[in-house]
């Protein structure tokens, strides 16, 4: 496929990924004299989650017992999995960070005649993260999907090889630390601006060694008009009908997520479900054009009047987007268990700040802020100190998809997909969880693993779309196999067959493997108590 | 899912190739971009954020068929709408910027929801709650 030689390229630093962790990792890491590449599967500007969304940041002033009362707060949400000291990192971290793009994003008023930093409009603040770090000295490579990483001899990472997808032309880059802020994992769900989540990173990560945790934790989803997932969601007032006109018993949304869910997920199962918006707030109703122009587009292509009409809705699976699990972290510095590999964001488990609930919007953008800047600083300082070592020999550590275990072709992915999203986010699955189940779902989807890392090697594009199977079908074992040996139930891991919290399950737990998927809780039980 | 570009309005510089996240385009051989990846579409409609010259029509629609085609959609003015609404084609004014009224989505959302559950304590409050 490729006509031309491979770019090779070097860096201090190499991001890979290209959302919001992505750009503060770079910008950090540039600030720090770090000579910084940013690989972008995509555009970095319209790339991921944030683009399309409105992300509100964990916003509390420096003022006496606030942030001490934010954070008891949120702790207590955690099921004991957070940690105060990142909850305190990430609440001071942000106050500091959104106002530095001021000469990029468009600040405006918050009504209260003073600055309106928290919140920020998706396409706009990429657009300023981009400019950001192109004036900080990022060197932005978009359109570059990673495929692999590179190591070296002694086990730490090298560096990541690619395929510019415009270009046709593989790419390779050294580094002396590479930061994974690939975001999560979505499943092809439809959910707006995740069709590029797809695990990438999660999969790279764990083919160098490096283990997750709160896999378990992925349990989420947002209600859009079911023809067109919106990322912000200005249904909280719906009420909920069948097809024929009778109101659904459906619990209000942010009063116990899952009861909503969970009401909305069996009416979903039974028929269509109808929206009626009727009972909006006035103020949302008049200005939400100004406020979020894309989520009114969805209608009015469509000749719908979202506040007077009602509309069929689903659930789209966010998976560990907005779930937690992620990459396990091991440091202050976002440092995984491999030697020279950072990971942030989504990428990142976010169950330092937010344990086993999601942690919301306003949580999740926090930390896809902090971890990157933490991320990014931390590997410029680890790459001053260890340099580059970018002429000794790498190995390549790609395997399924790109090695395979047995004879080569080429699988159609298409196959195993809705199996990966059965055992994922099918409502069912996620939101009744039982062993039986999950051992069902685990079978199902080893034997789609299994087709890919056997068989499947592809070059080019379709080496790019074959890895993206690859992923989302390691992200599913990974979760399932998360999710039977949580042998409870906590926060949005619901089981039926557990629904007790058991205290000495009261620990993070780590799943890795990838031909043989092992879990573990990161710390034993007993000394949990003891603590 | 992408519907449409308007040849006639495109002016050939790839701005949907390059910022479509997903790849959905290729640069077209005479300047016009194809679609050459509909099953990559996402329907975020970046593309119509990014185009310049109003050139691009995204249906709604995620699946299937759209219920608004293009040349209705042209017809409509529901072309470039979207980057007009943004404020993406022209300058804000100092004493009104695009954004201004953006710090109260939070507020109403958290609205929202606490309407959801006054109505729903009211309604079924005495209902038992399978």
């Amino acid at each position: 496929m490729s006509e031309a030689a491979p770019i090779t390229r070097s860096a201090d630093v190499l991001i890979i990924g290209g959302g919001m962790a992505a750009c503060w990792a770079a910008i950090m890491a540039a600030q720090a004299g770090a000579d910084v590449l940013l690989v972008d599967k995509g555009f970095v500007g319209t790339s991921g989650v944030t683009a399309t969304g409105g992300p509100n940041h964990w916003w509390v002033a420096p003022e006496p017992g606030r942030r001490e009362a934010a954070i008891e707060e949120r702790y207590a949400r955690s099921f004991g999995l957070a940690e105060r000291d990142w909850m305190a990192r990430i609440i001071d971290e942000t106050w500091r960070a959104l106002p530095q793009l001021a000469g990029y994003y468009p600040f405006a008023g918050d009504g209260k005649g003073g600055t309106f930093y928290s919140g920020v409009r998706g396409p706009e603040y990429m657009r300023a993260l981009r400019r950001f770090a192109q004036y900080a000295g990022v060197t932005i490579l978009d359109h570059h999907p990673a495929l692999e990483l590179l190591l070296h001899a002694d086990g730490s990472v090298a560096g990541a090889a690619g395929y510019a997808r415009l270009k046709q032309q593989a790419w390779t880059v050294r580094a002396g630390a590479v930061v994974i802020a690939t975001g999560g994992c979505a499943f092809r769900s439809g959910l707006i601006g995740s069709h590029g989540n797809s695990g990438d990173g999660l999969l790279m990560a764990a083919e160098v060694g490096a283990v997750l945790s709160g896999m378990e934790f992925s349990v989420s989803y947002s209600l859009s008009p079911a023809w067109n997932s919106t990322r912000t969601l200005p249904y909280f007032a719906a009420r909920f009908f069948d097809t024929e006109g009778r109101e659904l018993d459906v619990p209000p949304p942010m009063s116990g997520e899952a009861a909503h869910l969970r009401a909305l997920a069996r009416a979903l199962e039974a028929g269509p479900v109808l929206a009626d918006l009727s009972d909006a707030p006035d103020a949302l109703k008049q200005g939400l054009r100004r406020i979020q122009p894309a989520s009114l587009a969805p209608f009015e292509h469509k000749r719908i009047d979202l506040f007077r009409d009602r509309f069929p809705v689903r659930l789209f699976g966010e998976g560990t987007v907005r779930g937690t699990g992620g990459v396990q972290i091991v440091g202050d510095g976002c440092e995984t268990s491999v030697a020279n590999l950072y990971a942030a964001g989504d990428s990142a488990t976010r169950e330092l700040v937010a344990g086993a609930t999601s942690g919301g919007g306003a949580q999740n953008a926090a930390w896809a802020l902090t971890s990157g800047r933490i991320a990014g600083a931390a590997a410029a300082a680890h790459a001053r100190r260890t340099g580059r070592r970018g002429d000794t020999p790498v190995l390549a550590a790609g395997t399924v998809g790109l090695r395979p275990a047995s004879t080569a072709r080429l699988p159609d992915v298409r196959e195993g997909l809705p199996i990966i999203q059965a055992a994922t986010i099918g409502y069912d699955a996620a939101l009744w969880r039982s062993a039986g189940k999950l051992e069902r779902h685990r079978d199902a989807v080893e034997a789609v693993w299994r087709t890919i890392a056997d068989h499947g090697r592809a070059e080019g594009l379709a080496a790019v779309a074959l890895r993206e199977h690859a992923a989302m079908a390691a992200c599913a074992g990974w979760i399932v196999a998360a999710a039977l040996a949580r042998d409870e139930s906590r926060g949005m891991h619901m089981r039926i067959d557990r629904p007790g919290t058991d205290p000495a399950q009261q620990s993070r737990l780590l799943v890795a493997g990838l031909d043989h998927v092992w879990t573990r809780p990161e710390r034993p039980a007993a000394q949990e108590i003891a603590a | 899912m992408i519907a449409q570009i308007f040849e006639e309005r495109c002016t050939g510089c790839q701005a949907c190739v390059v910022a479509c996240p997903t790849h959905v385009f290729d640069a077209g051989t005479d300047g016009v971009p194809l679609i050459a990846r509909l099953d990559q579409c996402q329907t975020c409609f970046m593309c119509e954020l990014y185009c310049p010259a109003d050139a691009l029509y995204v249906a709604p629609e995620q699946e299937g068929a759209p219920s608004l085609s293009a040349v209705e959609a042209l017809a409509m003015g529901q072309v470039g709408r979207l980057r007009h609404d943004y404020g993406w084609d022209r300058d804000a004014p100092p004493e009104a910027p695009h954004l201004q009224d953006f710090w109260q989505l939070g507020p109403l959302l958290r609205e929202g929801a606490e309407i959801a559950a006054r109505r729903y304590a009211a309604r079924w409050a005495d209902t038992d709650i399978a």
